[in-house]
């Protein structure tokens, strides 16, 4: 038995050519043939790559989507993140507990089936969503949930739950998934009607500095949070010696409350790759790869077919388009799980098949990148802009949106709100013109930028979205009237602490803290000065945090306080004797009391 | 005028930081000129004789005469001060917050290698103090004004804090007197 799992997992290795850079592709087929990674499994590994066992094991242990336990042949994840939660899906929860007569995160006795929870898988626009195994389930109920689960006992099979198909490129055969776009609101530059192919042939026409210099002009900015100018990060890429280089495309879309490149993926896939090899012809790469986090693993058929037809048509692969000097193609990197990988040093970690663990910088992946070598990552979003800016222009680009933020952004936009979906607006719309679109006028809070963003009250609602007020990935979560600030702040707090790599004291440790103390607040436990403490701890955690997870992890904290101080003075105590409200000696007494069998002296 | 009056105590402490206060050596003297010491192990004075300008606490809080003590403190004087790193972060006691307390009372009476203990009781006296679940340090307990980081803080640090708070003055420390590497 155990022979047969070793030789499996060589095989496995094998067909990555035993090569390390394939390590996650590796780990990742081992845990849906095997059900999990086991020792077992990490020791044949680390044979057949010829790689340290503790290298293997580091990755391994790492993700959320693989485990040395073993997991049920089907695997169902259902996303608890905030969206879910104001969505019901605790009834969701209890409901596939009580069907499956087992916990969340366990399996059950036949060995079928795992429960588990997950932050969001980007169907924050259909919630409650879940995953089984690599198929999406939207708009999951409690009636529903029962079904999935007599379904999967009588069948065994995930994709029998897809029931009705979802809209665009989601019905097609190559998808067959229940997903909708959602795509509420087009606009000139990402949704816009326009032929594939043409910014390429333009891109072809010029030279790679043009093409980099029009980038420029347009003043186009990263579409994924950071908002960096694209033609200055291409530029240094470029201007870098090594001539091997690469494209990456970060599609981690890891942040809560965001979903608008698993739309771009579904339905503009062609524009994508395109940007990509604008990208690869003007800063001179030749490989690009599209790192795809494993919750849209259920794109990847449609994806390679893409992929494999633009080879075909001569627009990937060699001399592209007939121009001898200029070799491009793509591959898909699967991540496994881990919000932290949408850092950009992490992200590179990952498709080296390591730990996602965040790089020092400098350097910077512009000088020394993917492998030690030259690497321009940018978002989905962007590379999609870059077709459609090349064709029409950097004149035409920056005469939409705002002053200082060219082009449109798409916001992936749920909550409390009528019309949650994919909206594409130029830059400087105000919030309150997008609540009255999505239907939340009455709305109380505002998330932008998901978690580690900054939420807003009404006071703000006639600020804009755009680089120099209200910058966004494109997360943006509404809360209507009833809902509790800090809970919900509680909530991304819980995220953070999740996801944080460790490798920082301040973010590891301090986000814990964070936590507690916002939770004595919210068990009335609190007094003013803990409030000061909490602001002094959460600049401490920004401040020395080495990347932008634990740079933003506090932001929950901070903006709330900051916009929705009486949210927390309400439920804050005084203490008139210098007695921390927060430390109750009966309850720190009872377990001694109960050891010894006698009451204390000093309190009674 | 009468002078200022402060206050010292250890809790879960090992008395390591009260050694540290008596090594400001011949700077006592010019302590007693500005000060009297009130209750202190120092002078033995076992409980408040009135208010005090400053309570220096040792060590953070592990039973429940701690928690007495430390409230007394609080109650008594206008300025507390957390000393040393077992008052500021619970320190080298607070290593039992990660095992239960029945795991560690059995560990230290019944299982230890080198526990003798034939009678194969965990001691419960009515005169010893019952243990808080875990050991906290003192501002989880009540409000503390400073923190002197150290294990233990120099004798130059606390001199540097006590003269600087009888002086009225602000309390700032040159980086030598905290740092630890
Ligand atoms: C914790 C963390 C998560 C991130 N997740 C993503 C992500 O999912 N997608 C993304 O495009 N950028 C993400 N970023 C930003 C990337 O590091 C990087 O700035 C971006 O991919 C650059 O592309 P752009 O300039 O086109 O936006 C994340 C950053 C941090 C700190
Ligand atoms: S800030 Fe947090 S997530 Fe980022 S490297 Fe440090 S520990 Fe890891
Ligand atoms: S801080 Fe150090 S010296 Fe002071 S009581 Fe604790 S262990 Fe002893
Ligand atoms: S899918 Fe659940 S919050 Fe995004």
């Amino acid at each position: 038995m155990s022979n047969d799992l070793s030789a499996a997992v060589k095989e496995i290795c094998l067909q990555h050519n035993n090569d390390r850079i394939y390590l996650m592709d590796i780990l990742r087929k081992v845990q849906v043939d095997h059900g999990s990674v086991s020792d077992e499994a990490i020791d044949a590994i680390a044979d057949a790559v010829s790689i340290p066992r503790v290298e293997v094991e580091s990755t391994a242990t790492f993700y959320a989507f693989l485990s040395k336990e073993k997991k049920g042949k089907i695997v169902i994840r259902l996303c608890n993140d905030i969206i879910d939660r104001l969505a019901g899906v605790d009834v969701v929860a209890k409901a596939f507990k009580e069907e499956l007569g087992v916990d969340f995160g366990e399996t059950t006795a036949d060995g079928l089936i795992t429960l588990e929870y997950t932050p969001c898988i980007g169907m924050s626009d259909q919630a409650p969503a879940a995953l089984v195994n690599d198929e999406v389930i939207t708009y999951l109920s409690s009636d529903k949930a029962r079904e999935i689960v007599r379904t999967l006992k009588k069948t065994g099979d995930p994709k029998k739950l897809v029931s009705r198909l979802g809209d665009g490129n989601n019905a097609s055969p190559l998808v067959n998934s229940m997903v909708h776009n959602n795509i509420r609101k087009k606009g000139d530059v990402i949704f816009a009607d326009y032929p594939d192919g043409a910014g390429l042939k333009k891109a072809l026409t010029m030279s790679p500095v043009e093409v980099i210099n029009e980038v420029t002009n347009a003043r186009l900015r990263g579409r994924g949070g950071a908002g960096f100018p694209a033609g200055m990060k291409w530029q240094f890429t470029r201007a870098a010696e090594d001539p091997e280089k690469y494209i990456i495309c970060n599609a981690d879309e890891g942040e809560p409350g965001t979903f608008k490149d698993r739309v771009l993926l579904t339905d503009y896939p062609e524009r994508l790759f395109e940007g990509m090899t604008i990208a690869g012809y003007a800063i001179g790469a030749q490989q690009g790869i599209l790192y795809l986090r494993a919750e849209y693993a259920y794109l990847s058929n449609l994806l390679e077919n893409v992929l494999a037809k633009k080879r075909k048509d001569g627009v990937l692969g060699k001399a592209i388009l007939g121009k001898k000097a200029f070799d491009f193609d793509i591959r898909i990197q699967f991540g496994a799980g881990a919000y932290v990988c949408g850092e950009e040093t992490a992200l590179i970690s990952s498709c080296e098949g390591s730990r996602g663990d965040p790089k020092n910088r400098p350097p910077f992946p512009a000088q020394k990148g993917f492998m030690g070598h030259p690497t321009c990552v940018n978002n989905v979003e962007t590379y999609v802009a870059v077709v459609r800016l090349i064709d029409m222009g950097a004149a035409w680009f920056t005469s939409i949106g705002s002053k200082g933020s060219s082009g449109t952004k798409l916001l992936s936009i749920s909550g409390d709100c009528h019309a949650p979906g994919v909206y594409e607006y130029p830059f400087g719309i105000t919030i309150k013109q997008l609540l009255q679109d999505v239907g939340a006028e009455d709305a109380k809070a505002v998330q932008i930028g998901g978690p580690s963003g900054q939420m807003i009250g009404k006071e703000d609602f006639n600020r804009t979205i755009c680089y120099d007020d209200l910058a966004t990935g494109g997360s943006v979560m509404i809360f209507g009237a009833d809902r509790n600030i800090l809970e919900v702040a509680d909530y991304f707090m819980e995220f953070f602490i999740e996801e944080s790599c460790g490798y920082c004291t301040p973010c590891r440790v301090g986000n814990v803290l964070l936590k507690g103390y916002l939770e004595r607040v919210m068990n009335g436990q609190a007094e003013e000065a803990d409030l000061e403490v909490m602001k002094s701890l959460a600049r401490t955690v920004k401040t020395t945090s080495r990347c932008g997870l634990g740079q933003t992890s506090p932001n929950p904290i901070l903006t709330t306080l900051a916009k929705f101080y009486p949210e927390y003075t309400k439920l804050l105590k005084t203490s008139k004797d210098g007695f921390k409200p927060s430390f109750n000696i009966q309850e720190v007494l009872q377990e001694s009391q109960s050891i010894t069998g006698r009451k204390s002296v000093h309190f009674s | 005028m009468s002078k200022p009056k402060v206050a010292t105590t250890s809790l879960a402490g090992c008395f390591g930081c009260h050694m540290s206060l008596l090594d400001i050596d011949e700077r006592i003297l010019q302590l007693i000129e500005l000060i009297d010491f009130d209750k202190s192990p120092i002078d033995d004075i076992k409980e408040f004789t009135g208010r005090c300008l400053v309570g220096l606490v040792e060590g953070g809080c592990a039973n429940e005469e701690n928690v007495r003590v430390l409230q007394d403190f609080r109650k008594h004087c206008d300025i507390l001060i957390s000393v040393g790193d077992c008052a500021t972060m619970g320190g080298l006691p607070a290593m039992r917050n990660t095992i239960p307390l029945r795991e560690c009372l059995e560990e230290a009476y019944l299982n230890g290698p080198s526990v003798y203990n034939p009678s194969g009781k965990i001691p419960n006296d009515e005169e010893i103090p019952l243990l808080l679940n875990k050991v906290y340090p003192c501002h989880e307990v009540v409000k503390i004004d400073y923190h002197l980081p150290g294990c233990p803080p120099s004798a130059d640090t606390i001199w540097q804090a006590l003269t600087a708070l009888l002086g009225d003055k602000p309390v700032g420390m040159p980086y030598e007197l905290i740092k630890y590497d």
